[in-house]
Order: structure tokens, then sequence, then C-alpha cells
């Protein structure tokens, strides 16, 4: 071979070959790079490229992300290697509002933290069977108004699971679930935000076996004006703990009316019906156990104050013809509510006012006694507000719109009871357990 | 030996020839066969910008001189995109044009495809600029896709990233103001946060009152709209002047300080901040044309805004320094900052026309604004 007898061919065509041979090793090096694992660009592309079915392992240890992570393929599932374990770290985010966002129907994620996120840690937007599980959301620095509104967001969805679950330092609420139906938040525990739990403008939900402490209030079930979705019913809360919610309220103004949740609220309940609280020990939140309102007690009173402008009056205030701003038929038995009430939020007029003439403490029980005109039942309980059993909880009516004039202590006129509302069930979630062999249950 | 020899002559062409084959297969060099754009309307769409033809000539070099039917335009204010030099393009199949609109943007045919580049000048070589990405939008049978291609170093070649990386940006400008940032590329799925609505990614820059201006071809000055109309891009559109026409925003000689803000807040915010935009749930609605004092946050509660300290009011006529708006403009702060993606530095001279603009408005001061 001539190139190898007379040695010329290589000096001559030294550059051709050399560029050959690095076009090969880049072929090479590009099939298989060995390169150190960008986590956020491969996850993210793993997000992106999912197809239905797919299952995406994050491995153990603490990611960085700098920015929002986002999915938008249904039929997918995020499963770490546990909470403490997989975290997703957004701390030093510098783009995007969320730390995880998705968008998609049947999504799972399980085992996996979020830390740190600019805003919110995870939200779920319009999905249906949506299970969240073992997912633990939270703000390391604890509670600062800088955190993230919400950890854990799932909003207008379906059929959704929220379970075994941690959230801590949310400026707004732990675990919030919103304009969404047929739910199931179990087992969960929610600390260190402004507020544990909310339940909003949300169909078909029970919350049981939950933990809420050292939140400013623990657990709201509620109805907004405004919203999309409107006519939130039908809530079951039981056998949770709603315990010591004492945490100043740290929501920044510009969040809104959670800014005005009193601190050491226990559970409240706004502006809805059919709501059943039963079983639950509520115990040591500071302003009040239990918070029965109206909308203009909990958030139309405070915007009057402030709010000069049609839009936020528009946005706000119950102009919305759909929206239902009076509490009816709420059923509160069997808790075991003590130790709350010894030393009210001052800062919200109405409770310091109350207070004060009180000699200081507060009720286990508080009711605003706004009832509807228009109802056709009449009488000393036209809303139909049944409270029984709750051991030596105390009580007042303290009649919100007749300028506090005739307060009610006496149970008597609220001793009635209330059908029990039926089980929640989500037939995906149904249908998973069913399909996990020797009848185990798949958790 | 004389054989030897021979084979040895022989020997450089063949090894071109290889290369050649090689080159092929790995950078794609069928540039020059086909004249016109190709067009991609499935998966897989082409890993290599070049493969659409969008650009003539060496087509592959960032020229970014447009093949035929592939047109120029711009926009009379467009978004801020951390003070990237911006050049668009669209081009439509032969025989198929837009319909016009007069408030939203124009009803495209299936196979548009909207070109938007995206570049930086170089420190230290005055008018050189570094192009960093491509954006298509190719509308295909069911929908608009986005696609991002991400130029390499030698700007040769642009290649599609699903999820690309940050790019270090580093000059000074004509002003000799200095820029030192991280670009963010959005990623596919963060297309969708600015141009979905109704959960429908839709174009934004081309409607009537963007594109309403004059444009400088290779041919002479015309206006956009008026040219797409004779290339026959565009039809049922009305005589310029007397369509929509949004302001210039820095053209503070010839247009309004009022016309000039809402342009700007039209271009920088409405296509989140609209009804069925990614922020319709807010209630504000910056749209141009839809003017409402309350629509545009006076005196209105942020829903769940961020931390912003103790302002409590998106707008407050004639005080900047209340104004929520203010604030997050004048963020890079994630959650803070708006708008929340595709802006990574502060618009000084966008900000410092908005807060001209709010200091300019007259009336409430919002009831008790808590002291600051």
């Amino acid at each position: 071979m001539p190139w190898n007898i007379d040695g010329t061919f290589f000096s001559q065509y030294r550059s051709q070959l050399a560029w050959l041979f690095s076009l090969s090793l880049a072929a090479i090096a590009g099939s298989c790079s060995h390169a150190p694992l960008d986590m956020q660009k491969h996850l993210q592309e793993q997000l992106i490229t999912a197809k239905p079915g797919a299952v995406i392992e994050v491995p153990e240890g603490k990611f960085h992300f700098d920015r929002t992570l986002s999915l938008t393929v249904d039929k997918v599932t995020l499963r770490g290697k546990g909470m403490d374990k997989t975290v997703l770290s957004f701390a030093g985010q510098k783009e995007g509002a969320q730390g995880l966002l998705v968008k998609a129907n049947d999504f799972t994620i399980e085992d996996i933290g979020i830390e740190d996120s600019a805003g919110d840690a995870l939200t779920v937007q319009g999905g249906t069977n949506i299970i969240i599980r073992r997912v633990r959301a939270e703000w390391t620095r604890g509670a600062d108004a800088g955190n993230g509104p919400y950890a854990i967001y799932p909003v207008e969805c379906k059929n959704l699971l929220v379970e075994d679950s941690v959230a801590r330092g949310a400026a707004d609420a732990g675990i919030y679930v919103g304009q969404s139906e047929n739910v199931v938040i179990r087992r969960n525990r929610s600390e260190y935000n402004v507020d544990g739990y909310e339940i909003e403008n949300s169909e078909n939900v029970d919350a049981y076996e939950n933990i809420a402490t050292h939140n400013t209030g623990g657990m709201g079930v509620f109805n907004l004006p405004n919203l999309p979705r409107q006519g939130g019913k039908h809530v079951r809360v039981f056998k949770n703990q709603i315990l010591d919610n004492n945490t100043p309220n740290f929501a920044p103004v510009s969040l809104g009316p959670i800014h005005d949740l009193p601190t050491g609220t226990g559970i409240y309940v706004m502006a809805i019906k059919n709501v059943e609280v039963f079983g639950n020990k509520i115990q040591n939140n500071n302003t009040v156990n239990v918070f029965l309102i109206h909308y203009d007690t909990g958030v139309g009173d405070s915007l009057q104050e402030t709010a000069s402008s049609p839009i936020t009056q528009q946005i706000f205030k119950p102009g919305d013809t759909r929206y239902y701003p009076f509490l009816q038929q709420v059923y509160v038995h069997d808790n075991d509510i003590s130790g709350g009430g010894k030393s009210a939020d001052s800062r919200i007029t109405v409770m310091k006012q109350m207070a004060d003439a009180l000699g200081g403490s507060l009720p286990d029980i508080l009711y605003d006694g706004r009832v509807d005109p228009a109802w056709p039942k009449k009488g000393a309980n036209a809303g139909q507000i049944c409270i029984g059993n709750n051991g030596a909880a105390s009580f007042l009516n303290f009649d919100a719109a007749g300028g506090m004039k005739r307060p009610v202590r006496d149970l008597k006129n609220y001793a009635c009871t209330l059908p029990a509302l039926p089980a929640v069930s989500i037939p995906s979630v149904a249908a998973q357990i069913s399909a996990t062999p020797n009848g185990a249950i798949a958790r | 030996m004389a054989q030897g020899r021979r084979f040895e002559h022989l020997l450089p062409g063949i090894l071109l020839l290889v290369m050649a084959c090689l080159a092929t297969v790995f950078v794609g060099c069928d540039s020059g066969l086909h004249r016109g754009v190709h067009l991609f309307l499935e998966e897989p769409f082409p890993k290599k910008l070049s493969a659409w033809h969008l650009f003539a000539g060496a087509a592959n070099e960032g020229h970014l001189t447009p093949n035929t039917g592939v047109l120029p335009y711009d926009l009379n204010t467009p978004l801020f995109s951390d003070y990237a030099d911006k050049y668009r393009f669209v081009w439509m199949p032969a025989g198929s044009s837009a319909e016009y609109k007069d408030d939203a943007p124009f009803e495209f045919p299936i196979g548009t495809i909207f070109v938007k580049s995206f570049a930086f000048p170089v420190a230290g070589r005055l008018g050189e600029e570094r192009l960093i990405e491509t954006r298509l939008l190719v509308r295909t049978k069911s929908a608009w896709v986005p696609l991002p291609y991400i130029w390499n170093a030698g700007r040769t070649e642009a290649t599609l990233q699903l999820v690309p990386d940050p790019v270090r940006i580093r000059y000074t400008d004509a002003a000799g103001r200095g820029h030192d940032f991280t670009y963010q590329i959005p990623n596919t799925n963060e297309c969708h946060e600015c141009h979905d609505n109704n959960k429908v990614l839709q174009p934004i820059g081309p409607k009537a009152r963007n594109l309403n201006k004059d444009f400088s071809y290779r041919d002479g000055v015309a206006n956009q709209l008026a040219r797409w109309v004779t290339v026959g891009y565009l039809r049922g559109a009305p005589e310029p002047a007397a369509a929509p026409r949004a302001a210039k925003w820095s053209e503070s000689a010839s247009e309004s300080l009022s016309a000039r803000a809402l342009a700007y807040l039209d271009n920088n915010c409405a296509h989140c901040h609209q009804p069925g935009g990614t922020a319709g749930y807010t209630g504000v609605d910056f749209r141009l044309g839809h003017f409402d004092a309350a629509r545009f946050g006076v005196c209105k509660h942020p829903n769940s805004a961020g931390n912003m300290g103790e302002r409590r009011y998106d707008l407050v006529p004639g005080n900047p320094d209340d104004s929520i708006l203010v604030y997050r403009l004048e963020s890079t702060m994630p959650k803070v900052m708006m708008p929340q993606i595709g802006r990574d530095v502060v618009h000084a001279e966008g900000v410092a026309l908005i807060r001209e603009w709010v200091t300019s408005l007259q009336g409430s001061s919002c009831g008790n604004v808590a002291p600051r």
C-alpha cells in the first residue's frame, strides 16, 4: 500500500484525516455522551417528550432547578424515591412562577420533595384523575411573606386524591383544592403555613385524618365569588387534628383576603352549604376553634375598608349573580373542641371588639348569624346550622348583621341534625386499588 | 509501482468523496438542491433549521437572507425581550392567504410559518451581532406548533431543541451601557404560557394594529398591510388608513404618552392579561382598544400576587411607587416580575414610559393606601 510505503500520505493529507477522525469521534460522543447529567434539562426533556403511560423515575438526590418544570402530556407518573430523598430544589429560581406546573390528565406524582420555589410549589391545573401522594412541598426558611402562596395547588381538577403529603411555609395555603370536584384529602400534614388547608369552590370533598398545626389558620372550607366555577358544596371534614394554629399571619397584603385571616383560627366555614364537620380534634387555636361565617364577615367587610375600585368590587364582592354568600346547612358534631379563643388576633377589628366585650376570650364555636332574608324557612335557625355533641364546647352567635346587639349563647336553637353526607368516591383510585393483586391496597 | 502511483493520484479525490458523503450525513448539505421553502406539517419536524429552506443562498450562515416568498416584517411596538434584536418573517403556501381581522391575530392558513430570530451585539465588535435562536411557529392541520431552533457557536446552523440551554450575554451597547446576564430561552411548554388563549396556541404579534406601519423592503418602502395584500398573504383588509394602528412606544415626538403606554402594555402584557389568557382570571385586560381604568388595575387589589411589600393596588393614579404594575416591571425576581417569563433584565426605557404615564394619571389615591 503506497501510503504505507513512502510515508508521504500522512503529511500531505493530515488535515483531512484529522478532520475525518474528529468527525467520527463527534458522532460517537454524540450518541453516548457521559457528560454530567443536567437534571433540569434532562427532566424537562423527559416531561416534554413523555408518551402517555410513561413513568418517569427521579433518582435519590437533591437536584437544583432555576426555572419552572412543566408537564402537559396525559397519563404520566412522576415518581421519586421518597419525599426526603428525592428533592427538587428551586432555591435561587430565576424564571417562572411555579416549581412544577402540570396541565394534564391522569397524572400521578409520588415520593418527591419540592422546595423553595419562587411561587407555588406544585400546581396542577385542569386535570382529571390526579393523584398527589407522599409529596413534600416546603419553603425551608419557614414562615416568610416572600414564600410562594401555595405549596400543593390543584385547581379545576376532577377526581383528585391528595394523600400522605406534607406542606410547610406557604404564604397562603399549604394544601389548597380549588374549583374541583370529587376530591379526597387524607392523612396529610400541613404546618407553618398561613392557612393549613383550603377547600375553595369545590364539590364533593372528603378531608380526613389530616393534621393542621402551627399554621395561622388550620382549615378553611368556603366559596368565593367571581371564580369560573361556583357553587361549591358537599364537603365532609372529619377525624382531622386541628391543633395550635397560632403562627402570626405572614401573608403579604398583596395576597388579598388571606392577609386578614385571624391568627389562631381552627376551622372556618364560609359561604357554603352542605358541610359536615365531625370527629375532629380542634384544640388550642387562640382566636377561635370553629368559625362559621357569611362572606362579608370573612372577606367583604375588610375589603369595604380598603377597596375603592369597581373591579375589586367585581372580583371580590358578590356582584356575581351566581355567587351565594350565605352559610347554610352546616352540621358540626362529635368534635373534641377545647382550649381555644384565649387571645384573639387584635389586628382583626371584629375579633378584638368581641373579645374585649366578652372579657378577653372567645368561645369555641363562633357563628355570625347572618341569614338570607329570602329564605322560606324562618325562625331562630333559618340557616340550618346544626351543632351537637361537641362536649363542653362553648358557643356564640354574635349577630353580625344586627350589629352584635342580640348575641345568642344558648345552643338549643342549633340542636338539630342533618342527614349524613355520602362518602366521596373517586373511580380512578378505586380502579387502581382493585387492580392490585391479592387485595393489597396500592400505597 | 506504476499502479501504486496511479492509486495515490486518485486518493485525494476518493477521500474527498468519502468526506462529502459523511458531511451529507452529519451536516445535511442538501441545501441548494431545492429552491423553495420546505414545509413540514407533522412530526418529526426537522432537527435543523436549514431543512426548511427559509433563507436563501448559503442559507446556513446566519445571514437570514429570506428565501423567495419569505416576507420580513416588524411591529409598531414589540414585546421587550432583553434588548434582543428580533428579525421576523412570514411565509404562506402558494395560493393561500390570511383572513384580515380588526382586533385579533389574523386567521392564517394551514402551512403558515412565522420565523422570529433573536440576536445580541457582540462584545467589542461594533455593529456585529450574534444570532442566538430562531423560533418557528407553524400552522399545522390541527394547531400552531412552536419550534425553537438554537444557533451553534459558528452561526452555521440552528438545531431544534425542546429545552434550550440558557446563554450568557455580555456586551456594551452603543450608549456605553454594559449588559451581562443569562438569557433564558423558553422551552416548548413555556411557549404556551404566553401564546395560549382558552388553551389554543395563537400567534400574538401579527395583528392589524401592530403591522400597520411602513417597512423598508428591498424594493422600497411600503405599508406592511398593503404589501401583504399585494403579495397575496392577506385578504379582506381595509386601506391601511382605515385599519387600527398601535403607537410606536418609543416615538415620543410624534405619539402621545398615553398612546405609547397603552401600546406598550398591549404588546408586553395583554397576551396573558385578556379574557382567555393565562392571566385572564385576574380580571385585568391590557388589550389596546379595550381601555377601561378598572380593567387596567386602577385601585384594584391583585388576586394572588407574590410579595409586593406594602403595595395594595395594581395601579395608583399619579403614584408609580405605590403601583404594583410598576413594581413588577422593575423586578427581575420570579413570581414578582412581569412578564413572568421571557424577560431576564429590566427594560429601563419601558419602565420609564409606564412610570411617566402612571404619574400623569389623575384621580383617586385608592382610599387608604397603606403607609410605607
